[in-house]
């Protein structure tokens, strides 16, 4: 079984929401992500986004494009990704990992190639932001091989038909993004969210997250009481930027954001 | 049925051109596209749109364009006999019109209150405030920082007409940045908000729709042949960034083997230099950027990286799907000019013919300067004279070293 499944698997026996933070890989700088998932995990993760930074990320707000951009500083690639993945994995056997990103650098990659790499080096999951199911034939059998599961995004504007479709691909858990708009926007409706939660609940049994919008403790806790698990980003991505000078700082400062939601979460 | 009669059909149900096009764009989006797909393919083939939109280009673009004999031009080169299609001549002095006419028509019909653009040189940003402030649509037009300032004219131009214009700082800070912060606006406001995208790329249905619209280039050029030369040219000639201008004129010709066509790429500094524009020419891999698969410059990891061009519209990484496909297919070659003939090109034309040409078109006219000359007096060529030059005169004043 998929570490994903199998991790929310767990949660349900225990009745808990899972809690799952996105940095991207490489920032501040490529020696520091191995160490900043493992805090993560101490600080309550139950799986971790990772994201592939790249040059033109049309879906995020200036938080993760920042991100990005000091990751590609440093010139942070598809195998420097696996790499730290593999050094994550040495200390941590269990905590599920996602890649996200956008699809040109696993195009330029290679889809097999990178399906085999990901795989071995421990990845879990992957969720290419502009690779519908539509677009996903060549590549979905390709994980499926390796035992990689496709994660899809569902919008407010996904019709039921589409939902319908992504519901019958998705993987591990369904991304529902909350709200019209890029990573790091304003905040969200949470009954809207609910209400929405409520129509995919009748489509699928895959679990769903919400990401978008969740910044703190309580929007965390808000979001948790109609979803499996909540999704979070640039909340923290704004606190590698703060710190993104003095890189020792870091780990504790997401483990203050982290911390707060695990601890609303499970209240 | 010809060699290439089945390009016609293109593209796919899911708009796909052979292995390039497609809607490679985050969920949010797919809905609005979907609708905008089941939109334009009722409304193509309905004759009170079809109406409309014809006689918008007449009345207010000032359709048809004519194609002009540059007897004199093409003697000094000494070999085949040189046309220019002067889409130079409609409202707001270039081809971009005719797209933003039709994706207007668009736009009301969906009765969104609000319309966004991307834009390079700023010729589909003016054309699309143009439009909009016919209709009374409110106007966002995304340009890149470094393309507002190389620009100014054509940003003014868009601020008398009542549009925004948004400088997009980050990137490389040039068309593909306007393009990414205008999707990023798209996804935030996809209910009130029609996105009228200026080329042949981005997601289905774009590249459809934006050739259709543009088609009416290729379709005057074909009959305008016929009539003045008394057949098809043997050769066409037009400029490549995204490739809408090439597309619009190229389309109608694609099932006449005989006419040779040429696509010519931003060669910036010379690609061979790495400071340039020409994915097809250059060989870039394929890849996916902004909702469709094509030929892209990017790095080995992926990253899309920096172009350079004199001409701010033609300052794209990537190009249009169907031309990805067409360079495969061997319908067109794609060939590169380089910026120091490119100046040549509208200096040579600016005063043998006084046609002050856009740095975009004279790509094309610099590849004809190259052509002509290998070939007969009795052969024709059709250069696309896209836009008109106002807008680059402070461009071409600052590199003689003139300031205003």
């Amino acid at each position: 079984m998929n570490r994903i499944d199998q991790r929310f698997a767990a949660l349900k026996e225990q009745g808990r929401t899972a809690l799952i933070p996105y940095i991207t890989a490489g920032d501040p700088a490529p020696a520091h992500t191995a160490g900043l998932m493992h805090a993560l995990v101490e600080a309550g993760a139950d799986i971790i986004e990772l994201g592939v930074p790249f040059s033109d990320p049309m879906a995020d707000g200036p938080v993760i494009q920042k991100a990005c951009e000091r990751a590609l500083r440093h010139h942070t690639r598809l195998t420097d990704v696996f790499e730290m993945v593999r050094e994550f994995r040495r200390g941590d056997a269990e905590t599920p990992v996602v890649l996200m990103g956008y699809l040109n650098p696993i195009e330029r990659f290679g889809y097999e190639r990178f399906a085999e790499q990901a795989a071995a080096a421990g990845v879990d999951g992957v969720l290419a932001v502009d690779m519908p199911p539509e677009e996903a034939d060549e590549l979905a059998p390709l994980f499926k091989a390796q035992g990689l599961q496709s994660i899809f995004l569902v919008a407010p504007t996904t019709s039921r038909a589409r939902a319908a479709t992504i519901c019958d691909h998705g993987e591990g858990y369904l991304y529902y993004v909350s709200l019209k708009g890029v990573t790091g926007a304003a905040s969200l409706d949470v009954e809207a969210v609910g209400r929405q939660l409520d129509g995919l609940r009748e489509l699928t049994q895959l679990p769903l997250c919400v990401g978008f919008g969740i910044r703190d403790g309580a929007s965390a806790a808000a979001v948790g009481r109609v979803a499996d698990g909540v999704i979070v980003g640039s909340a923290l991505v704004s606190r590698i930027a703060e710190h993104a000078e003095q890189p020792e700082r870091i780990p504790d400062a997401l483990k203050r954001v982290l911390g707060e939601m695990r601890q609303a979460l499970d209240a | 049925m010809t060699k290439f009669s089945d390009l016609t059909r293109l593209p796919d149900a899911r708009g796909h051109f052979g292995p390039y096009g497609g809607r490679f764009v985050s969920e949010t989006l797919s809905f609005a596209l979907e609708e905008l797909e089941k939109a334009y393919l009722s409304l193509r083939d309905d004759p009170a749109f079809q109406a409309e939109f014809d006689r918008d280009l007449a009345t207010y673009v000032g359709r048809p364009s004519p194609l002009y004999h540059a007897e004199r031009w093409s003697r000094q080169l000494g070999g085949a006999q040189i046309w220019l299609k002067r889409e130079d001549l409609n409202h707001t002095g270039a081809h971009k019109v005719n797209n933003t006419i039709g994706q207007a028509l668009l736009a009301k019909k969906s009765g969104k209150p609000r319309v966004i653009a991307e834009t390079g040189a700023g010729q589909h940003g003016v054309a699309t405030a143009t439009v909009a402030a016919r209709l009374g649509l409110q106007c966002d037009v995304y340009m890149g920082a470094e393309d507002v300032e190389r620009q100014k004219l054509n940003v003014y131009r868009m601020h008398l007409l009542g549009a925004r214009v948004i400088p997009v700082e980050s990137g490389s800070r040039t068309l593909k940045d306007a393009m990414n912060e205008a999707l990023r606006d798209w996804v935030t406001n996809v209910d009130d908000t029609f996105y009228i995208i200026g080329t042949v790329a981005g997601p289905h249905p774009y590249p459809m729709l934006v050739r259709d619209f543009n088609a009416v280039v290729g379709r005057e050029a074909r009959e305008q042949s016929l009539a003045q030369i008394g057949r098809l040219p043997d050769a066409l000639v037009a400029c490549v960034g995204g490739g809408s201008n090439a597309m619009g004129l190229f389309y109608p010709f694609v099932e006449d083997e005989d006419v040779t066509m040429y696509g010519v790429e931003a060669g910036g500094d010379g690609v061979e230099t790495g400071r340039h524009a020409a994915p097809l020419t250059a060989g870039a891999p394929r890849g996916v950027l902004h909702g469709n698969r094509t030929y892209l410059m990017s790095d080995e990891g992926g990253q899309v990286t920096d172009t350079h061009s004199i001409s701010a519209g033609l300052d794209y990484p990537g190009v249009g799907p169907e031309h990805a496909l067409w360079k495969d297919v061997g319908r067109v070659q794609y060939v590169a000019a380089n910026d120091d003939k490119v100046l040549e090109a509208f200096r040579e034309l600016t005063r043998m013919e006084g046609i002050m040409p856009a740095l975009e078109s004279a790509h094309a006219l610099a590849h004809a300067k190259v052509l002509a000359p290998t070939m007969r007096p009795d052969q024709h060529i059709v250069v696309n004279l896209s836009g008109r030059g106002d807008k680059d005169i402070l461009t071409v004043a600052k590199i003689d070293g003139v300031e205003f």
